[in-house]
């Protein structure tokens, strides 16, 4: 599908919420799916040439609806399927929040995997082409399109799907909570490429921050959502220092503040401080953002509020229980009380026989807090090691040249 | 997701005879196998790349110091076992994921049915990325 790039743009930015309506009305994901796929090609053929209808919207919808309702005269099944959900004729349907949030709240549904549901929120919430988002996971299309028709059918199997559970019910938290999750994952997928068709992974993140700015509309009360989106704006703020000149990988205490984007910082900083007084405890993304927010608001490394960072991380752990949350908090122990505290809190990590027992993080955050001790023999010791764990390039990189770099200095 | 490169090598496993000694059927058969398993593979969206690699007698090896010609060699290998006969990249959940799908290539059947029981090695692929948390 060609056309002008303004035709693909609102194309693109309409197809979702096409097929919310759709699937409010009609129910039956693979059905409406094909019905907005069909009205989009009918699109993207005759409005560059015809021009582009004065309302755009209700044109694919009336179209939409129309492939929808022949497809189902035409086919047995799904005729049943009509009757069974006793649809209302189309048109009157016009899209708001509840369709939007309905389509995440399906695309995310815990019955599926975070890689399916993944994919499928890229597809049906964001508009994404298959091949877009197999190009940004780096599989063959052919195995994306499957990974997005398998979750389809996995949802469609899924008992209550085409309802949004009521704010107030038991449903709602985890439901919620799985679709931050899934918009959390694509954030991080996209910010974390350092490699590969580079561009098509950052606009991950990019896309992350849209759906989730769109969550907050529909829900500008919910801190848990106003937080994520604060979390995601305070760590894309960092990404032009976050690597150097060669693609390495700088750390957070090395970057050059003044290429962080002052203008997301502030924008995320005003959203977290909006949540303060709004329920307790705090919640995970919300005390995940407030520590981004206070490492951004730092103008230097050194005059990092260590201290607040340590009392985050404090909570974030009593919260979690993750252990990797814990080794963050030894680094921020080590900052505060010194590298001793830190070490003693790794130590407990070490020997609980958990899941970061002889982990490279582990050995990494070790052999941070030995080097900051001056024991520079140990400290290699655990950067060697830590180099050797990591199944990430950049990561490995960045180690190495820690451990070289020591080496230098034992060797002079 | 994780990524493993399952390896598997011209290590017959239980069977002694190479595959130009079994009938038409018995080549068929494993090949059918390997075949299923990958349309398995593609349809749970986890399948990357499956190939073999032509035989070991067109190996070359190169050698080069980035100066001078390079060096070509033939080969064979001086333990022909040794040598990768094919690959599957799967990107999966887990390493019990990966595990599982090796072990379904190491059931690949051989001469009567039996399943070869071949030795694969499962590698975790190095990511790009690196999630800062």
């Amino acid at each position: 599908v060609t056309g002008e790039p303004c035709v693909e743009d609102l194309l693109r930015r309409l197809s979702p919420q096409v097929l919310a309506v759709l699937v409010r009305q009609f129910g039956g994901f693979d059905a409406c799916e094909d019905a907005v796929q069909e009205a989009l090609i009918a699109a993207a053929l005759r409005w560059p040439a015809d021009g582009v209808p004065d309302n755009p919207l209700g044109w694919l919808l009336r179209t939409a609806a129309r492939r929808f309702t022949d497809a189902v005269r035409s086919d047995q099944a799904r005729r049943r399927r009509e009757e069974r959900v006793g649809w209302e004729p189309a048109g009157a349907g016009v899209p708001g929040h509840d369709d939007t949030l309905l389509l995440l709240f399906m695309c995310c549904h815990p019955a599926l995997t975070p890689a399916s549901a993944i994919a499928l929120t890229l597809r049906a919430v964001g508009g994404l082409r298959t091949a877009e988002i197999a190009s940004a996971y780096l599989v063959p299309e052919a195995t994306m399109a499957q990974r997005i028709s398998r979750a389809k059918q996995r949802t469609e199997a899924s008992g209550a799907r085409f309802r949004v559970p009521a704010p107030d019910s038991d449903e709602w938290a985890p439901r919620l909570r799985s679709v931050l999750h899934v918009l959390y994952l694509i954030f991080n997928e996209g910010y974390a490429a350092t490699a590969g068709p580079a561009l098509h992974r950052a606009e991950l993140s990019g896309e992350a921050i849209r759906l989730t700015r769109a969550l907050h509309r529909i829900l500008p009360a919910d801190s848990e959502v106003t937080s994520l989106l604060a979390l995601m704006l305070l760590t894309d703020a960092r990404r032009p220092a976050r690597t150097g000149p060669d693609g390495e990988l700088v750390p957070l205490a090395e970057q050059d503040r003044t290429r962080w984007d002052r203008r997301l910082i502030g924008e995320g900083v005003a959203l977290i401080a909006s949540t303060f007084g709004r329920g307790f405890p705090p919640g995970e993304y919300r005390l995940q953002a407030a520590i981004a927010a206070v490492h951004d608001r730092a103008p230097r490394a050194d005059a990092t509020d260590w201290p607040q960072i340590l009392a985050l991380y404090g909570m974030l752990e009593r919260l979690t229980g993750n252990p990797v949350v814990t080794l963050n908090r030894a680094v921020a122990a080590a900052m505060v009380d010194g590298p001793a505290a830190g070490l003693a809190l790794l130590d407990g990590l070490d020997a609980d026989g958990g899941r970061l027992t002889g982990h490279h993080r582990l050995q990494a955050a070790r052999a941070h807090l030995l080097e900051m001790q001056g024991d520079v023999e140990s400290a290699l010791v655990h950067y060697r090691a830590a180099a050797a764990g990591t199944t990430s390039i950049p990561e490995q990189r960045h180690l190495m040249a820690k451990a070289a770099r020591l080496r230098r200095r034992t060797a002079g | 997701m994780p990524r493993f490169l399952l390896i598997v090598n011209h290590d017959g496993g239980v069977i002694e005879a190479p595959m130009d000694e079994w009938t038409p059927d018995e080549v068929a058969a494993h090949m059918n196998y390997y075949e299923a398993l990958s349309n398995e593979l593609i349809e749970s969206g986890e399948l990357v790349q499956f190939k073999g690699l032509a035989d070991p007698r067109l190996a070359r090896i190169v050698r080069c110091d980035g100066a001078s010609a390079p060096v070509v060699t033939d080969g064979p290998f001086p333990e022909s076992k040794e040598v990768v006969a094919g690959f599957q990249m799967v990107d999966v959940e887990s390493e019990a994921r990966a595990v599982e799908i090796a072990a379904r290539v190491s059931a690949v059947p051989g001469p009567g049915g039996v399943p070869l029981q071949q030795p694969i090695e499962v590698r975790q692929v190095m990511s790009e990325s690196d999630y800062e948390r």
